[in-house]
This record gives structure tokens, C-alpha cells and sequence, in this order.
């Protein structure tokens, strides 16, 4: 190869990096612009989503794996950080951590024996395991069970991360979003990012060609899971109050998995521009016709789920892409689709 | 645990595990045939326990007699789903096929809440009402009915995939695909069929449970777990395995819940998933 | 100084739920070796090659590699001590550019993704699909998708690569490319053993040749030794 395409493989990531660059100083200011608490909120609603979106693509997206039980990972986050600092009054910076590191623990010993699994059935497995964790979190009454755990309301500040003030708590998930995309970006880049793609698209062919598989979805689970816990730790941060329902429920797994499809799957900005338009529509549709019950909500977002599931594969960024390859003048891009994988 | 206790407990198993079954056997048909798992496969049921509502409140009619107008709607649907939706997923990545069935469960639903509200209805005074005692055993009788008729209507299915050209093109097709298209069976066909057929099942066992079990828009998520259970126990595609499965996941389901608990029974249950998915993956009487 | 065969075949056997696809199969593979497998449809070739690779456990005899038993390895292990394989039905990675498959095989040796780049760019020039580099290896052709995974398992390093027919399909001019591009491998000290059905392109190459039918070896030498070996022709007319 010559010296010209290896430049010039080098140029779109410099550009990206301008991108990146002028999103995370817009997002690091937009809170300054926006200050009401109620949009403030919304905002935060979007980060959050975009974190587990990214998380969750990294196992579900690059390696492929798709999991529908992720809110196992997010309520041990959530549970570990709040019972730490319940019950032995330790910080959540640490809390947290304990968090990500219990889930990263849980998701090697799920995922060691499911991950004979392929396609559909390695789904079912993970919601069953999800499930099955619910019910034990509801009925144990160490963890309080179903009136759930309530976060101190005696401490505030950095040190313990509660505040009355809605902007900490978008830097804190803005910065925790930063981390998880340079993990995702970290891992993309180096050589378990091809290997989790090769996995993906011919896992026969990947082992022919020394990669573990059990090695390699290990990794992407228990990563993925450490980051979906940090995000589980935040939301009892931020709610200051937990339960089963709000951390363990299956509608969790499914919103985890579902912005990052919305968006696009096995690409960074994917998760997140999925988050963006997914929250929208999901509070939009509720302040306009919700908690009426009226069920209009639910129907809206339905059909949005259904249009793109069958228009568009590849996420609204594949739409984008197949959008810019028909304008005039535009370079042909590779759109990545996603390989069906089905039969244990 | 005394025997008549025992037996008790037996009882009530079969008979909700025949209901278990009747729902899970459109379920099977439906991912032997195309390979996709129907997340929406609950809101069948609701709608069928919505459609004997209507029938009750509108025009007065029990939901016993209902059953046959249940089927022919649900029938409708299952087509209607199938040619508006599901057509278009058939070659689209496993995660879309997901999705679009899943954004159908969540559609069903809110639009159950649009007609119907999100209140839980009762069907009071059906036909079939009050307790039978056989001895020391006591069931209801709405529970019996409902049972016998799941009976009926997987007897008939299989009956009708035994017994007829058109059944036995369908089983062939959701033993194997490939092979049945080389015999000149009409895919799409067999795809339309098997969805109208699952709804079909999945709105009787509705219409059936309606008369002693609550109709609310969210009804389908306590059907739904199970019914997967059912599915790869009875293993993927199999009809007989699902009628047989779904007996054994109400009898532990019932049994579970007795000697563990009752809060714990669904665990119980998606536990034995999780072991007959990694021990055998194939199930009772699956394909290799 | 390499006395030890390369590989070395005792007794293998696979049977899938009673069907036989390898009975006692023996044989040796010298360093650097071109080998030719041949049989009918349905011999136990690719059913041999899967059992080499660690794709399946034989149900009887051994294998040993440079000596070492590697009987039912995983295919992961067989990778990392050196056998290579491509897939009769070819295995590409369909949402990877042609160099991005053939880094994944440079990755055994080396996890740094710009030396691994580098590696699979040589290789693509080996197999002549450099101007491809950058095509999307679901655009390519089947022969070069063929030749694709022929340079994603050579970059892994192999001592022994094994090619499932890789020649299926292929025109006259390609068939005497691809020859070509064994016989290169074979200068590179690498063995190989070729499946293949297309004898104009096997023939002329390999050093020696094994014949399979219904599963067992039923002839083993030089091609021109089996093109007279009535058991083969014998073979082939009954088919
Ligand atoms: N995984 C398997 N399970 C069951 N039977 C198998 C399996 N793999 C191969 N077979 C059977 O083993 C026999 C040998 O098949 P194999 O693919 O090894 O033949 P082959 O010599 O490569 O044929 P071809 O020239 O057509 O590629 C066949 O009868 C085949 O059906
Ligand atoms: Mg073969």
C-alpha cells in the first residue's frame, strides 16, 4: 500500500475527531442555555439513554450477541452502589464501581455457560435470567424486596454525589457517557474490535482463525455489563430511590437494546442518536396524550419501532447513509447489515 | 403434604398447563415454519379475551358461545399481521425480526388501552361458573371447561396437520423448510396460514380463560414467559412437544409454586428454561 | 533436521449418529508438502479437514502435529500451532473490506492492529487481490472471495494450510492462477493439502495424492500412480 491511502485513511478520523470535538463542547454548554429544570431533566433522560445504548452495543452490536436481559446488569449496579452506601455509608464514586465490577462478575458466570447459545435462544436466555433476577430482588428482604431502597437524604454534595440541583447530575452522566464511548471507541479500534465483528459476521470462520469465541463474547459481555451497571449506579444517584420495577423490569432490557437498534448497531454514533430520538418520542408522546392511559403513547411509539424494524435494518444511521449514497456526486459507502444467526 | 393435597395440586397443574399449552402451540407453529420468535404472541390472547368482552357487553353473548367468532377473528389478525408486517422481516437480520414483533406487542397493547382502557374487566355470570368436587379434589368449573376445550382445539390442530393436504403441507413446512419448498409447497402460503392459525389458538385460549381470568391490556406478559418455556421445552416447532410441555410446565409450575411459593413460581419456571436450553437445546421432541 | 513428519494420521475415524463419514484413515504429511485429497461427492473430505482443524473430535485415532497429539483440539489451538484452513462454502466476513478479513488472521501473531494491517496487506498482494483491498468483501466475486480466505489463513502463519476447493468454479485461466498460487505456497515452506475436484488443476502441482471413498482412504501416491490405480477409477466410474 502506498503512502497516499494510508493518509487518506487517516483523514476521516482527524474529522471525526473535529466532530466529536464541537458535539462534546455544545453538550458540555447546552445546560447553560437550557435551564429549566424540567428540560434539564430531559436532557439528562437522553444522556442516560445514550450511555446504555453505547454499553449495550458493545456486546449486542460489534460482537453481535444480542442480549434482552441487560437491566440484570443495571439493577446490580443500581442495588450494589445504594446498599453500599445504606448500609456501610460508602460513597458512590466506589459504590459505583463495586457496581460494575459485581455485574462484570455476573455477566462471566451467565455468560460462561450462555453462551452455547446462538441467535434467538441466547436472547431467551437472557431474558430469563433478567426475569428470574426480579423476582428474587422482589422477594428478598435483605434488599428490601418490593418497597425498595431509599437513597440518605442527609448527605449532598461531590463527596456523595446527590444534589438539589438538576446540573451536576448532567455532567456527572455526560462524563460517564464520554467514558463509556471511549471504551467503545477504545475496543473498536484495537484488535478485539475486529475480532468481535468477526465473531458477528462467521464465528466458524473466527475460530479458524484462532479467536476464542467464549473468550472474545466474555469480554464484550462483561464490559458491556460494567458500563451498564455505571449507568444503574447513576440512575439510584439520581432518583434517589430504586425498586425491582425501576431497575430490574424487563421493559428496561428491551429500551437498553431498542435505542441502540433505533439507531443503528455495531457504530459508536448509533446508540446515540437512537437515544436522542427515542427519548424525545417517548416523553413527547407522553406529555402530549400520556398519563391519560389512553394507550396513544404506547401506539406511537409502537409504530416507530415497527417502521424502522422493517424499513430499516440498519438504524436510522443506515437510513442516513443510504439517503446520502443516492444524492448526487456521493461516494458509495459499505452499510453494514446485520447477519441472521439462528439454530443452537 | 397429605395425598389429597398432592392431587389437588396436580389437578389445578393439568389444568392450566393445558392452557399453557394451547397458547404455546401456535407459538411453535409459527417459529417452525419462518424462524421467528413472536414477542406478541400474548396480545392474541388478549385480544381474544377483549373480542369475548365485547361479545359479552355488546351483544350479550357468553364467551362460551363466542369461541367460534373468537377464532375466525383472531384468524383475521394473525393474516393481517402477517401480510402487513411480518412479509417484510422474513430475510431482515434476526434483530429487526425482534423488534418489529416486539413493537407489535407494545402496538396491540396501546391500542387495547385506546378501546378498552387500562382497567382489568371481569366477565361475570358465564355460562359455565361455580365448583366441581370430586372427592377430596375441588376445581372450578370455568378452569375445567377451559381446559377441556384447550384439548379440544390442540386435538383439532393436530388433527388438522395430520389428517389434511393443507395440515400436513404446513407441518411438513415447519419440520423442514427447505424440503418442503422443494416439494412445491407455497411458502408464503404456509406463512399466512401458520400465523392465522397461531393467532387463532392464541385467541381461543383467551376466549376460554375469559370467563374466570381478569382482561386487561397487559394480560398477554403473564402468558408470554411461559409460552416461550413451553416452546423450547416442547422443543422449536413441534406441536405434540408443545401440548406435552406445556402440561409439564403447569404441573411444575403449580408444584413449585406450592413447596417454594408462590412469588417464586415463574422463576421456577424460566429456571427450567434455562436448564433445558443449555442441556437440551432441542427439547422434548425438537429437530436435531 | 525435521525427521518427524509434519502430520501424522493413525486410525481417524467420524461417525455422525451412526453415519460413517471417516473410517480408518491413516496417512502422513511431510514438511512442506503439496498434497492432493480427492474422492467423490460425499467421501469424508471436508468431514477429514473439519477433524484436522479441530472442528470435530474424531470418534477414533490420533492426530499428531510436529509430533505433539492434538487429537480433538479446538479449532482455535489448531490455529495457533499452524494448521490453516479455508471453507468449501466460503466463510467471509461480510461487513469487513477484503484487508480488514485477512488483518483478522494476522491478528494470531500479532494483536497490533497497524502491523497486522501491514501483514494482511502483503498477503492480499500474494494472493493478487491488493486492488480489492478496500471493497467490501461481500462485493467480491466467489473466486475472490475464495482467494480472499486463502490470504486470511496464510496470514496466520501457517505450517500447513488445508483448501477446500478452492479451485470449484473457477475458468481454465483462473484454475492455472490458483495452481500458480499453491505451488508460491509451497516455496514458502507452508504444506498444504488441497481438496479439490477440478484434477486439471491438482494433478500437475501435488507430490503426492489420497484418495477417499465411503469414508476410507483407498489409495495413497504419486498422481501418476493413481490415475492407474484401478481402486480409484474403480471409485470415481461408480459414482
Ligand atoms: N455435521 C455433520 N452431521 C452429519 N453428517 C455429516 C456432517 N458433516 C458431513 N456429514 C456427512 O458425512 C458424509 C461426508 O461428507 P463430507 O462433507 O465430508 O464429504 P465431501 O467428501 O467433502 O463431499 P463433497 O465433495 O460433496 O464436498 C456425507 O454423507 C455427509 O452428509
Ligand atoms: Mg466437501
Amino acid at each position: 500500500m502506498t503512502t497516499g491511502t494510508t493518509l487518506s485513511r487517516k483523514a476521516p478520523i482527524s474529522r471525526k475527531a473535529m466532530g466529536t470535538g464541537a458535539l462534546l463542547a455544545l453538550a458540555a454548554v447546552l445546560p447553560l442555555a437550557i435551564t429549566e429544570p424540567s428540560q434539564q431533566n430531559f436532557l439528562i433522560l437522553i444522556l442516560m439513554g445514550a450511555q446504555m445504548g453505547v454499553a449495550w452495543n458493545i456486546v449486542g452490536g460489534y460482537a453481535g450477541q444480542v442480549s434482552l436481559g441487560h437491566a440484570v446488569f443495571y439493577g446490580i449496579g443500581a442495588y450494589t452502589s445504594t446498599m453500599l452506601l445504606t448500609t456501610l455509608g460508602l460513597t458512590p464514586w466506589i459504590g459505583a464501581l463495586a457496581g460494575g465490577l459485581l455485574a462484570a462478575l455476573f455477566a462471566l458466570a451467565m455468560g460462561w455457560p450462555c453462551f452455547r447459545l446462538k441467535g434467538h435462544y441466547f436472547a431467551m436466555a437472557t431474558i430469563a435470567v433478567a426475569e428470574i433476577m426480579q423476582i428474587l430482588v422482589t422477594n428478598s428482604d435483605f434488599l428490601e424486596g418490593a418497597v425498595g431502597l431509599y437513597l440518605p437524604m442527609d448527605r449532598g454534595g461531590w463527596g456523595w454525589l446527590i444534589f438539589l440541583s438538576k446540573l451536576p447530575y448532567y455532567y456527572i452522566i455526560l462524563g460517564l457517557l464520554v467514558l463509556t464511548v471511549l471504551v467503545s471507541w477504545a475496543i473498536e479500534r484495537s484488535h478485539i474490535g475486529y475480532y468481535f465483528r468477526a465473531i458477528k459476521d462467521e464465528p466458524e470462520a473466527a475460530r479458524a482463525l484462532g479467536v476464542s469465541l467464549t473468550r472474545y463474547k466474555l469480554i464484550a459481555l462483561s464490559v458491556s455489563a460494567f458500563l451498564t451497571a455505571m449507568g444503574g449506579s447513576f440512575y439510584a444517584q439520581k432518583e434517589m430511590f430504586i425498586d425491582p420495577g425501576s431497575v430490574f423490569a424487563g421493559t428496561i432490557s428491551i429500551k437498553i437494546a431498542l435505542i441502540a437498534i433505533l439507531g443503528g448497531v455495531g457504530r459508536l454514533t448509533g446508540p446515540v442518536l437512537g437515544a436522542v430520538i427515542l427519548i424525545t418520542i417517548e416523553e413527547y408522546s407522553r406529555t402530549l396524550f400520556g398519563s391519560t392511559g389512553s394507550g396513544t403513547d404506547m401506539i406511537i411509539y409502537a409504530a416507530m419501532i415497527i417502521l424502522v424494524a422493517v424499513f430499516s435494518p440498519s438504524g436510522v444511521l443506515g437510513l442516513l447513509g443510504d439517503l446520502r449514497r443516492h444524492l448526487p456526486g456521493a461516494k458509495p459507502a459499505a452499510v453494514k447489515t446485520e447477519k441472521m444467526e439462528v439454530r443452537p | 403434604m397429605t395425598a389429597d393435597i398432592f392431587i389437588q395440586v396436580l389437578v389445578s397443574g393439568l389444568l392450566i398447563g393445558l392452557i399453557y399449552a394451547l397458547v404455546a402451540v401456535g407459538l411453535t407453529l409459527i417459529f417452525g415454519v419462518m424462524d421467528i420468535v413472536n414477542f406478541a404472541h400474548g396480545e392474541f390472547l388478549m385480544l381474544g379475551m377483549y373480542a369475548s368482552f365485547w361479545a359479552f357487553a355488546l351483544f350479550a353473548i357468553d364467551p362460551i358461545v363466542a369461541l367460534p367468532l373468537t377464532a375466525l377473528l383472531l384468524f383475521a389478525v394473525g393474516v393481517i399481521v402477517y401480510q402487513t408486517v411480518i412479509r417484510r422481516i422474513l430475510k431482515a437480520p434476526m434483530l429487526s425480526q425482534i423488534f418489529a414483533t416486539f413493537g407489535l406487542m407494545i402496538l396491540l397493547r396501546g391500542l387495547a388501552q385506546f378501546f378498552w382502557k387500562p382497567d382489568h374487566r371481569l366477565i361475570p355470570h358465564s355460562l359455565v361458573s361455580g365448583n366441581i368436587a370430586l372427592g377430596p379434589v375441588q376445581f372450578g368449573l370455568p378452569q375445567f371447561v377451559a381446559a377441556l376445550g384447550a384439548v379440544g382445539v390442540t386435538g383439532a390442530l393436530w388433527m388438522f396437520l395430520h389428517r389434511t393436504r393443507l395440515g400436513t403441507a404446513l407441518e411438513a413446512t415447519a419440520i423442514d423448510r427447505e424440503a418442503a419448498t422443494l416439494m412445491g409447497i407455497d411458502g408464503q402460503k404456509m406463512f399466512a396460514l401458520a400465523w392465522g392459525i397461531g393467532a387463532a389458538c392464541a385467541g381461543l385460549a383467551g376466549g376460554l380463560i375469559a370467563t374466570f381470568f381478569p382482561i386487561f391490556p397487559e394480560v398477554g406478559s403473564n402468558f408470554i414467559l411461559i409460552a416461550f418455556v413451553v416452546v423450547v421445552l416442547g422443543g422449536f416447532g413441534s406441536v405434540t412437544g408443545a401440548f406435552l410441555a406445556g402440561i409439564i410446565v403447569g404441573l411444575i409450575e403449580v408444584l413449585g409454586g406450592f413447596l417454594i411459593g408462590p412469588e417464586y413460581k415463574t422463576a421456577i419456571v424460566l429456571s427450567l428454561l434455562l436448564v433445558v436450553l443449555l442441556v437440551r437445546p432441542r427439547g422434548l421432541l425438537g429437530k436435531a | 533436521m525435521n525427521t518427524a513428519p509434519l502430520l501424522a494420521v493413525d486410525g481417524l475415524g467420524k461417525a455422525f449418529d451412526g453415519l460413517v463419514a471417516n473410517r480408518d484413515i491413516s496417512f502422513v504429511i511431510h514438511h512442506g508438502e503439496i498434497v492432493g485429497l480427492i474422492g467423490p461427492n460425499g467421501a469424508g473430505k471436508t468431514t477429514l479437514f473439519n477433524c484436522l482443524a479441530g472442528f470435530h473430535t474424531p470418534t477414533t485415532g490420533r492426530i499428531a502435529f510436529e509430533g505433539r497429539d492434538v487429537t480433538g483440539s479446538t479449532p482455535e489451538a489448531a490455529a495457533a500451532l499452524g494448521i490453516a484452513r479455508t471453507f468449501q462454502i466460503v466463510r467471509v466476513f461480510q461487513s469487513m473490506t477484503a484487508l480488514e478479513n485477512v488483518m483478522v488472521g494476522a491478528m494470531l501473531r500479532n494483536k497490533r492492529v497497524a502491523e497486522a494491517r501491514d501483514r494482511a496487506e502483503e498477503e492480499l498482494a500474494f494472493v493478487g487481490l491488493s486492488h480489492r483491498a478496500d471493497t467490501p468483501a461481500s462485493d467480491l466475486t466467489v473466486s475472490e472471495q475464495k482467494r480472499l480466505e486463502v490470504a486470511r489463513a496464510l496470514a496466520t502463519e501457517p505450517k500447513l494450510i488445508l483448501l477446500d476447493e478452492v479451485m470449484a468454479g473457477l475458468n481454465p485461466t483462473e484454475v492455472r492462477e490458483a495452481s500458480a498460487l499453491v505451488h508460491r505456497i509451497h516455496q514458502r515452506g507452508i504444506a498444504s493439502i488441497i481438496v479439490e475436484h477440478v484434477m486439471e488443476g491438482i494433478m500437475p502441482i501435488a507430490h503426492r495424492m489420497l484418495v477417499l471413498d465411503y469414508g476410507a482412504k483407498i489409495a495413497d501416491g504419486t498422481p501418476a500412480e493413481i490415475a492407474e490405480n484401478p481402486a480409484v477409477i474403480a471409485a470415481y466410474l461408480g459414482e
